[in-house]
C-alpha cells in the first residue's frame, strides 16, 4: 500500500483573502468583546459569591458550574435553537453567540476572581478590620489590589483560550474566521489547504500574546 | 477633660464566652484593666488567650457576655447576636488598636502607606496632616528612614515595630498584643518589646498575651494566667509568677522554666 499522495497548493487562498480577513476581524471582535462582557459579568459574580447568603449565592454557583460543566458547543446550540422556544422570542445568531461566549467565559472569570480574593490571608482581613475599615474598604484598599496581581495570569490564559473558543460560533452560522474556512472550502474542495491556513492564522495570532502573557507572569512574581 | 472624670476601668469585660462550633473556648472571662495598666496573659497554646484579645477588638463575635473599652460597650447574649451593623462595630475596632503575631502589614503598601491607611482611609484625614504624623510615629519606634521601604524589604522585627505604628496611628484608648514577638529571630525581639516598653511608660492601656515571662514581670501591672478558657488566677507578677497559689498556674510555670533551663543549657 502506498501513502496517500497529494498536491498541495496554497495559491489559490490569495483570491480570499478578503473574506478571510473580514473572518479574522469577526473573530477578533468577538473575543475582545465576549472578554469584556464576560469580565463584567465574572467580576460581579466572583464578587458576590463571596457573600455569606446563601440566596444569593446559590443562584451564581449554578450559574457558574452549568457554564462551567457543559460543552461550550452545546450552549451555543442551546442558546440559538432552544432558547427562542423557551422565551418566544427571536435570538440572531450574532447576539446568541456574543451572549453564550460571554457568559461562558464569565463563568471562568468568577472562579478567577473569587479564587484570587480567597487567596489573601486570613491576617490581611484582620489587620484592616483592627484599624477600623469597613467591609467595602477592606475589599477596596487591602484586598483587592493584592489579589488583582493575582487573578492576571489565570485571567490571561483564560482570554486567550477565549480566542479559540469563538471558533465554535461557526456552526450557527456567524461568519468568523472558521466559518470562512467552511465556505471557501465549500467553494474550492481544498480542506486541507484551508484548514492548514485557518491553524496558521489563529497561531500567528496566538502565539505572541502567550510569550506576553509568560512575561506578565514573571514579571509579577519578581515583584512579590 | 471628661475623660479624667471617668474612673472606672478602661476595659471591662463580663462572663464572656466563646465557642467555635462544637469547642468552647473562651468559658466565662471576666477581666478589668485599670486606664495606664498592662496586663499580661500567659498560659499554654490552646488556652483561649488569642480567642480572649480578638473577642476584645471584636474580631470573633462573642456568644455572650459584655465588653466595654473606654466609653464604647457591647453586649451578647445567646439569642440577639446581633448588635449594630458594620459602621458600629468598625468604629469600636478603630478606638482598639491590635497587633499581630504574624505582623499582617499590608505588602501593596509601603511603611508609611501601611501606618497612614487608617487615618486616611478610615478617618478621612488629607494625605498630608495623615503622613507628617505617620512619619513621627514611625520616628518613635526608630524607623524614620524606612517610610518608603515596602514590608518585604524590612526584617521581622522592623515589620512588627511598623505594625504597632499603623494601630498607634488611629489614636486607639488601649493596645492589644497578640504573641507579637513569637514569630520573630531571637536576635530581633528586644527592639519590639522596647517600643511596647516605652509605650507603658507613656501610660497606653495594654493587655498584652506573652510567652516572655520575663518581659511580663518586667512590664506588666499584673499577670493573668488563662487555662481552659478562663483566667484561673490574676495578681501582681510577682505574686503569680513567684509564688502562683493555682496548681495549674504553678505547672505551667515550672514547665516553662524546665524548657527555658533546657534551651540555656
Amino acid at each position: 500500500m502506498s501513502a496517500p499522495s497529494y498536491a498541495w497548493d496554497f495559491s489559490f487562498l490569495w483570491g480570499y483573502r478578503g473574506l478571510i480577513l473580514f473572518g479574522l476581524g469577526v473573530t477578533i471582535l468577538y473575543t475582545i468583546g465576549t472578554i469584556l462582557i464576560g469580565l463584567a459579568i465574572g467580576l460581579l459574580t466572583g464578587l458576590l459569591r463571596l457573600s455569606r447568603n446563601w440566596l444569593l449565592t446559590a443562584p451564581l454557583v449554578a450559574y457558574v458550574e452549568i457554564f462551567r460543566c457543559t460543552p461550550l458547543l452545546v450552549q451555543i446550540i442551546w442558546f440559538y435553537y432552544a432558547l427562542p422556544v423557551v422565551l418566544g422570542i427571536d435570538i440572531p445568531a450574532t447576539v446568541a453567540a456574543m451572549l453564550v461566549l460571554s457568559l461562558y467565559t464569565g463563568a471562568f472569570y468568577a472562579e478567577i476572581v473569587r479564587g484570587g480574593v480567597n487567596s489573601i490571608e486570613r491576617g490581611q482581613w484582620d489587620a484592616a478590620r483592627a484599624i477600623g475599615m469597613r467591609g467595602h474598604q477592606v475589599m477596596r484598599y487591602v484586598i483587592l489590589p493584592q489579589a488583582v496581581k493575582r487573578m492576571i495570569p489565570p485571567f490571561m490564559n483564560q482570554s486567550i483560550i477565549q480566542l479559540k473558543n469563538t471558533s465554535l460560533v461557526s456552526t450557527i452560522a456567524v461568519t468568523d474566521l472558521l466559518y470562512q474556512g467552511q465556505m471557501i472550502t465549500g467553494a474550492t474542495y481544498r480542506p486541507l489547504e484551508v484548514y492548514t491556513m485557518i491553524a496558521i492564522i489563529y497561531f500567528i495570532v496566538l502565539f505572541p500574546l502567550t510569550l506576553m502573557a509568560q512575561g506578565v507572569e514573571r514579571r509579577l512574581a519578581r515583584a512579590d | 477633660m471628661p475623660d479624667s472624670a471617668d474612673l472606672r476601668p478602661m476595659i471591662e469585660i463580663n462572663d464572656l464566652w466563646k465557642s467555635f462550633g462544637p469547642v468552647a473556648v473562651l468559658k466565662g472571662v471576666s477581666l478589668r484593666v485599670e486606664r495606664g495598666a498592662v496586663i499580661a496573659i500567659i498560659g499554654s497554646s490552646g488556652a483561649g488567650k488569642s480567642t480572649l484579645l480578638r473577642c476584645i477588638n471584636l474580631l470573633e463575635d462573642p456568644d455572650r457576655g459584655e465588653i466595654r473599652v473606654g466609653e464604647r460597650e457591647m453586649r451578647f447574649s445567646a439569642d440577639r447576636r446581633r448588635h449594630g451593623g458594620d459602621r458600629e462595630l468598625a468604629a469600636f475596632r478603630a478606638a482598639t488598636g491590635m497587633v499581630f503575631q504574624h505582623f499582617n502589614l499590608f505588602p501593596h503598601m509601603t511603611a508609611l502607606e501601611n501606618v497612614t491607611a487608617g487615618p486616611r482611609i478610615v478617618k478621612g484625614m488629607d494625605r498630608r496632616a495623615a503622613e507628617s504624623e505617620g512619619r513621627a510615629l514611625l520616628a518613635k519606634v526608630g524607623l524614620a528612614d524606612k517610610a518608603e521601604t515596602y514590608p518585604s524589604h524590612l526584617s521581622g522585627g522592623q515589620r512588627q515595630r511598623v505594625a504597632i505604628a499603623r494601630a498607634l496611628a488611629m489614636g486607639p484608648a488601649v493596645m492589644l498584643c497578640d504573641e507579637v514577638t513569637s514569630a520573630l529571630d531571637p536576635e530581633l525581639v528586644g527592639e519590639v518589646l522596647g517600643v511596647i516598653e516605652r509605650l507603658a511608660d507613656e501610660g497606653m492601656t495594654m493587655v498584652i498575651v506573652t510567652h516572655e515571662i520575663g518581659f511580663a514581670q518586667e512590664v506588666a501591672d499584673a499577670v493573668a494566667f488563662m487555662s481552659d478558657g478562663v483566667i484561673v488566677e490574676i495578681g501582681p507578677p510577682g505574686a503569680v509568677l513567684a509564688n502562683p497559689e493555682n496548681p495549674r498556674t504553678r505547672n505551667f510555670l515550672a514547665r516553662f522554666h524546665r524548657a527555658q533551663g533546657d534551651a540555656a543549657r
